[in-house]
Parts: C-alpha cells; structure tokens; sequence
C-alpha cells in the first residue's frame, strides 16, 4: 500500500516547514517527503497543486454519545462528521452512559472505533467516579486501558480538594486533567451570559465569574502542582487574563477555545433560539475578540468544537428547556478559516498550530500533529478556494444543532487521510 | 374614513410594538370600557372565532380577564391548563400546541414560565400568539392596562416619572413597564435592593435607585410590585421583614410623590407586605381600576389580531 | 384610491335649508317631543345629529338627548379584512328602554351600516320606535331599509362616493360627488 501526495504545499509547523512537497505514505506511515519524488508502480497518487496539507487535524473536546445516546450520535456517526470536517483524530468526553469511568467503557469505546475504522478515536475518561465530583477514578487503569486525559466534563470539578488529588495524581502518570471550570453554585439554572441581554429577555444568568473563579482555582493549585491542566472551552475575556499571568508565571497550563465562541456573542438568544444555547453561554462581544488575541498570542493553544450533538426533538423547545451544545467537527476548520484566516486575523501556520500541532502536544498523543518519517500518516488537505455553504443536508452526525447554518464562506476539507487511507474527499464522497 | 392598521400578526411583548400599536390598542381599549359597561356586555365582532386560553401557570386573574374579554367579543373559548411538571415529563410544547391547532383556532393566549416560549410557538404555530406572561420577560397586557389606567387618571402618557418598586429581576410586568414607558419617553425609576435590581437596567432607559425615597421622589406612577416569598428563600434579601422596612410604601413615602400621584399594583397584593394596607384602598390606589381595564385592553388586543390563521414561518 | 371631483351637489347655504328641514319634519311627525333621542352613528352621523339637535333646540328651545354609536363591532364583514377597522367610541348616557330613536347618518347606501346599528341597539335596550334620517340617500340598497326623513335622493352610479363635508371636521359644507381618477 503506497500512497504519493505530490506538489502540495506543506505546512507543518512542528517541524517548521511551509513549502511545496511530495509525500511519500507506505504501510499508513510517512515514508518520505522531499521536493520531488519519483511515482513507483503499484502507487496511488493524489495531485495535490493548490492545496494545503496539514498534519491531521485533532479535536480534543467532542461527545459522540455512545454508549447510551446513540439517538443523539454514535462513535459511527461521529467519526463520519469527523473525517468530513478533516479531523484524522478525536477525544471524546466520558459524560456517556453509562459514565466512561472504568476502563470496560474505555476498551469498548476504542474497540468501537476500531470496527468503524474511520478516524482514530482516543477517550477521555471522568475524573470522579459517575462524575459525581466525590471520588476519583482508578486512573492508572484507565491509562492503561486508552484513556488519554481526564475529565468530568459537562460538570466542573467542585471540590478544590478533589482537582488538587486528580491534578497530582495524574502527574504521576504524566496525562492532563481537563477542567469545564464552572462553579454551579454561581451558574445554578443560568441559560445564558449574565448581564443586560439576560435581564432585558428573562433569561437566568451566568456570570463571567462562574468560569473565572474556577479558572483562578485551578491555576493556584497548578502553581505548586505543576502537572498538566487543560482548561476547555475558555469563554471570557477574564479567563483569558488569568491564564495569560499564569504562563507569565511559568505555571503549566493549556487552553482551548471553541468555534462558536470565537465567531458568535450573546445577541443571538434574543431569537430565543435554543440552537445558541450553549455551555459555557455565548459571552459578549468583548470577550470574543478578547479570546481571539488569546488565540494570537499563544495564551489559548487549540481549537476544540465541543461536538455536542443533540436530536432535533431535543433542541426543538422552549428555550430554558432544551439542552445545552452544538455540534462542530464539521464545520469548525471551514468557519474559523474563512472569518479568523481569511480576515487576517489569524495566519494559516497558527491554524494548523491550533488545529493539530497542539493538540497532539496538550493530549500527549504520541507521533501525531507532525508529518515526519514513521509517524502515522494522517493528513488533512485543505482547498482554500472552494466555497462552501453550510447546510444540515450535507451533515453525517445525525444531529443539527449547528449555529452556523446558512454560513457561506471560503476555504473546505478537501481529503481527510487517516494512516494512509483517504476517509473523506470532498469530490468523491467518500 | 381611515381605518387605522395595527402592525402585528402576534403580540408576544411590548418591544415589538410601536408608538402607533400602542395608542391604537389603547384608543381601541377605551371604546371596549363602554361595552363592560352595557346590560348586554356582548358585541358579535369576533362571532365564530376560537380562542385557546393554553395556561401553564396558575393565574386565575388573567385568565379569566381573557375569558370574559373574548366571551364579551362573542369569541368561542377553550381553557387549557396544564403543569410546567407535565411539561418537563417530556410532553412537548410543540405537540400539545400542534393538537390544539388541529381544532383550527384563531387566537392561543399562552401563559409559560419559560421566557420566550410565545416566540417559539410563532416559529411553527399558524395561530396568532398573544403572550400572557412568559418567564422574566414580558407581560404585555399587563403594561397596556397600567398605561390605560395612567392615561385615564393623569390624562397623559408622556412627560411622566414612573416608580416602579421590588422584584424588577423576576418581573416581567416591570420590563413590559419598562419597555413601554422608554417608548413613550417617560422617566423610570427602579427601586430595589441590588440583587433584584442591578445596574444593567439603566441600559434600558432607566436609573437604578437603592433608597426607595430617592426614587419615589416627584413620581406620578408609583407601581409596587409582589414580592414573593421564595426569592427570601434564595438570598436575594435576607427576610421579608427587612425587605418590608427598606422597601415597603407607605403613606409617608408615598408623600414624596406628585400630589397627583397614583398607586399601582399587578395583583395580587401582600397587604403590609410591599404595601400598606391602608394605602391599598386609597384614594391614590387604582388597583381595582386597573382589573377593569384589563377587560377592555384585552378585548382590544383579542379585536385587533383577529387571528386569521397565518401561513407558518417554515 | 385617487378620487377627483364629479359635481358639488350643495353648498352650505343648501345644506342649511336641508337641515332645518329634517329637523321640522321630525317634530312634525313625533308629536311626543320629551320621548325622542337622537343617535349619530361614529363619525359624520354624530355631526349631522348635532346640528339637528341644535336646530331644534332653537325651534323649540328642548334639548333632544344626543348618543354617539359606533357599529363597527356589529359590521358584517369584519371577516373580510385584512386588518380591523378601527373601532371608535359609543357613548350613549341615557336608557333607550322606551323611547323614540332617530337614528341618524350621513349617507345611506347599501343599508349594511344601519341593519348594523340597528343590532347595536337593540343590544342596549328596546326603544319604542327606530326611524332613520339620512342626509343624503344615494340609492343601491341592499337591505331592505328606507330612511323616514331623507335631506336629499342622490341617484349615483356604484363607482362614484358622496362626500358629505361638514365645517366640524372639513372646515366647510358641502356635498361632494367623487369619482375615481381615470374614468
């Protein structure tokens, strides 16, 4: 099984190239790449002029819902919605059901993917056991069995006392705690972004505060700890500050934002729309603009969709009582890069940065986000002239809770190449 | 002769309307107090039309204003009361709204506490919606008929200071007030502690007073508003007695107001809760007016969306 | 719709004359003068119902009690609208129970308006007796009503309105025939 990828131009930024190459895949792994190498018989070739290739995109923060929901998505489905929007590798959260908290649900997670055999799947176990934030979970086993970081995401880890032993026990075992900081006592039954908007329309607030104390908690504790903390879906202008000191500080931290942060400020719930009702809430345009120099500076490290896919009947309600999230993995690189790349504000290299290189750093996934010989050969070519349309008739996650319908933009997933083979290519509708 | 156009196809909130919708549903109001006041309270304009009271919280007082109002336009009317609880136990909003309209009504009254929830039913109900409460946010003719009762009473709706005392957070009789009163240029003041007023407000137009004399200050409209015991109960003021002596009107600060002051209250009352009982039966007081008007405004709104059946949005 | 002008049909020196002539032959015929009331329906009827009132007073020095009704609620076809006509004030102070109605209009036509002030009133009370005055009567009925004191019969054509302007709300008096433009 050979594969040559010829004339397209590379960007890798852990290895620090931005040039047109040909790249040469045997047996899934990279085998060779240079400026020009020879087609051999017996070897596929993709003409790959006037595209980006990218070391495969990696999602850290996504739910697929199976075990338990798979009326709202499954590893099947996800891992389709996966491949279409050019990610060769994703995390999913453990807030399935039953709770992936023991390492039965790991193995049957990574077994799962294995027999659909899209994109590589690598889960991400509770922190505290059902994640009801008491008790921790037999981590090293975990470990042991695939899970590759820890979290109780969809909760926060109340319990200072709690995070503190996940964060120092996960050191010991060198994989990164999540954290959805979040202090419900002060979110409580908030629906949205505490402040005018959430006063004018009615609507139970969330302060800024519910996010930023939690923040602040962790970093205090990660200052003395210095294992690997994970901060997911950043929504505040604040968090962004704090984290900032902490780097400033040499305190470990990593930090992801989501898409719909990124693109989208609170204005949007006065439709009452529940498809804008997200966790943590849409924040004001500030803070949006805040997370994207967050994005500039380096004090935010990847971009996460947080792939929340719920069934139409489940959004279809009153708006306090439908369900938090949005679905992402397809459309993430297309939003971001049309609005963030297209309008300068980001440049292509620290796309993939966001996209690949640190993800792979921060999950600690070995030999992935960089195209090198003997590494997995996964891929994500880019064609940043095709325009693109977001419409729920295109979607393979079963869900349709996406808050960029009717988008129009610039720049598609052109092929998702996952060890070697071509799981998606946008022509051939694979 | 002109015949006056009202705007809207639903009346999901004050914020929708404009200046015009508002002075032709009051003007349409004050013809209908004629009719509550007949020996005969029925006229047939509405003969053949069927309204759906759908209410899913207890409010006998509105309710029942929309009840007489619809039966006093000769109207057809079905009650439909449900529990928020049978809502969250997964019978959907959308299907008991698509089974009511299997019955071809014109009009559907909602009463939810979700905020929003008239919205939602406009996205895929043909009916014309008219929001009777919904959540924290708006109460619409509740506002109407405060602002029939100011315009009887002070023969005015503009140039006016507007008091509006308590719970402004959870009140959606307050934003529909706001909201009105912003529109017709009047001066509003919110008076109540911080965690049931914040700041943000004055974003709407008003200013934010904590020291209820300050605020009542040269009033002409002096709304309270009901407090409710529950809010104690999650630290938004520590007790109802401290609340009572901080925030409470009485005759003494109400003395702060206009001479030609009035008193206000949505009902229904906590006599020597938020109000004195006293000044609950004043002269001042025009609670019992406002009831009466409610009737009319509601007719008026009932007359004016008519509720043909609108082609769905989608 | 553009309207122009066909013809003026009176003057206010005209319509004066008329006046005081419907006015005499009300008396005339209702010999129990303490038992009228006159009724203008919203809104020329209530200004032509003034003066009336008004010129018997000074014929008789008795004020006739005045009611203001407004039919709209009662119109047969508040179906057919795209949006609902405004609905204006009835202001009737005094019982009807018993008494003689003179109800009064400025035109009458198809006859619709006034089988819908006649519901209207007798869904206050049960007069004695209902008799219509119009000022101008243009034919075209389409109900079986026929005013008992007419100002004037105007045989019009269905496209053409008449206008009847009065000082109180046009500054001036007269009677219009309009048509539509382009004809």
């Amino acid at each position: 099984m050979k594969l040559l990828i010829k004339s397209g131009r590379l960007i890798d930024p852990a290895g620090a190239v931005d040039q047109v190459m040909d790249i040469l895949i045997e047996n899934g792994k990279f085998k060779e790449i240079a400026k020009s190498i020879k087609k051999v018989s017996g070897c596929s070739v993709i003409d790959a002029k006037e595209l980006i290739v990218a070391p495969g995109f990696i999602d850290m923060h996504t739910h697929l819902r199976e075990p338990g929901q798979e009326n709202k998505e499954s590893i099947a489905s996800g891992s389709q919605a996966a491949a279409r929007g050019g990610f060769t590798s994703i995390a999913c959260m453990a807030n399935t059901e039953p709770v992936n908290d023991n390492r039965s649900v790991t193995e049957f997670i990574i077994a799962r993917a294995r027999q659909v055999g899209l994109v590589n799947i690598f889960p991400i176990a509770a922190v505290s056991k059902g994640q009801l934030g008491e008790n921790l979970v037999e981590m090293a086993d975990l470990v042991e069995g695939g899970a590759v970081a820890f979290s109780d995401d969809g909760h926060c880890v109340m319990k200072a006392d709690l995070i503190r032993k996940a964060l120092e026990y996960a050191k010991m075992l060198d994989v990164p705690i999540i954290e959805h900081p979040e202090d419900h006592s002060i979110s409580a039954e908030g629906q949205v972004n505490e402040g005018f908007i959430s006063y004018k329309y009615g609507l139970r607030g969330i302060l800024k505060a519910a996010e930023e104390v939690i923040v602040a908690r962790d970093l205090i504790l990660q200052e003395r700890i210095r294992s690997r903390l994970h901060l997911t879906h950043i929504s505040t202008a604040g968090s962004v500050e704090l984290i900032r000191n902490a780097r400033k500080m040499k305190t470990p931290v990593s930090a992801d934002a989501t898409p719909h942060h990124l693109l989208l400020n609170e204005e949007l719930i006065l439709s009452y729309n529940p498809v804008y009702k997200v966790k943590p809430p849409l924040r004001t345009e500030a803070d949006r603009l805040e997370l994207i120099r967050g994005l500039q500076d380096g004090t935010i490290d990847c971009i996460a969709s947080d792939h929340a896919p719920h069934t139409r009947d489940d959004k279809d309600k009153e708006f306090e009582f439908a369900p938090f999230g949005v679905i992402g993995m397809e459309t993430s690189f297309s939003v971001v890069y049309d609005r963030l790349v297209r309008s300068k504000l980001l440049t292509l290299n620290r796309l993939v940065e966001l996209f690949s290189t640190n993800p792979a750093r921060v999950l600690g996934l070995k030999n992935r986000g960089r195209v090198k010989p003997g590494y997995p050969a996964d891929l994500t070519m880019l064609n940043l002239k095709k325009r693109f349309k977001i419409e729920e008739k295109d979607f393979r996650s079963k869900a349709n809770n996406c808050p960029f319908l009717g988008w129009e933009g610039q720049g598609a997933i052109e092929h998702t190449i996952v060890s070697g083979n071509v799981v998606y290519s946008r022509k051939n509708r694979v | 002769m002109k015949e006056r156009i009202f705007s809207q196809d639903h009346l999901l909130g004050i914020e929708q309307l404009s200046v015009d919708d508002i002075e032709t549903i009051l003007e349409t109001a004050e013809a209908f107090i004629e009719v509550s006041s007949r020996e005969v309270k029925k006229v047939p304009a509405l003969k053949g039309k069927t309204v759906v009271n759908l209410f899913f919280e207890n409010s006998t007082r509105t309710r029942s204003s929309f009840e007489i109002a619809a039966k006093r336009l000769s109207a057809d009317l079905i009650n439909f009361n449900s529990s928020i609880s049978s809502l969250k136990k997964g019978e959907a909003l959308k299907d008991t709204v698509l089974t009511l309209e299997a019955m071809n009504p014109h009009i559907i009254v909602i009463r939810h506490s979700a905020s929003g929830s008239p919205h939602y039913l406009t996205t895929f109900a043909r009916s014309s919606i008219i929001n009777a409460g919904d959540g924290f946010h708006e109460h619409p003719t509740q506002a109407l008929l405060d602002a029939l009762t100011i315009q009887q009473r002070l023969k005015t709706l503009r140039g006016l200071k507007i008091a509006i005392i308590g719970d402004i957070l959870h009140s959606r009789v307050a934003r529909s007030n706001i909201i009105l009163h912003q529109k017709m240029g009047n001066e509003i003041a919110l008076i109540g502690p911080p965690s049931l007023v914040p700041r943000e407000f004055e974003k709407m137009g008003a200013s934010v007073y904590y020291d209820i004399r300050s605020g009542v200050k040269a009033a002409d409209v002096v709304m309270m508003l009901r407090v409710q015991e529950e809010r104690g109960a999650r630290n938004y003021f520590p007790s109802i007695r401290e609340y009572r002596n901080r925030f409470a009107i009485n005759r003494e600060i109400f003395a702060l107001a206009k001479k030609s002051a009035i008193l206000m209250h949505p009902g229904p009352i906590n006599r020597d809760v938020e109000i004195e009982t006293s000044m609950a039966d004043s002269e001042q007081s025009v609670i019992l007016q406002q009831v009466t008007n409610g009737i009319a405004v509601r007719m008026a709104v009932l007359y004016l969306l008519k509720g043909e059946i609108h082609e769905t949005l989608n | 719709m553009d309207e122009k002008i066909k013809a003026k049909i009176m003057d206010d020196k005209k319509m004066k004359r008329t006046f005081l002539r419907l006015a005499m032959e009300i008396l005339e015929r209702n010999r129990e003068e303490e038992n009228l009331v006159l009724i203008g329906i919203q809104t020329r009827g209530v200004h032509v119902a003034r003066r009336i009132q008004q010129l018997i007073k000074e014929l008789e020095s008795i004020e006739i009690p005045l009611g203001i009704l407004d039919i709209t609620m009662f119109r047969d076809d508040l179906h057919k609208h795209e949006q609902q006509p405004a609905v204006k004030k009835t202001r009737i102070d005094f019982s009807i129970e018993d008494r003689d109605i003179i109800l009064i209009d400025d035109v009458v036509f198809t006859g619709r308006t006034i089988r819908a002030a006649m519901d209207s009133i007798f869904e206050l009370g049960r007069p004695a007796s209902l008799q219509l005055a119009a000022f101008i009567d243009r034919g075209h009925r389409e109900m079986p009503i026929c005013p008992d004191f007419k100002g004037k019969y105007l045989p019009t054509s269905r496209r053409e309105r008449v206008k009847v302007m009065l000082q109180e709300i046009d500054g001036q008096d007269q009677v219009l025939i309009m048509e539509p433009k382009g004809f």
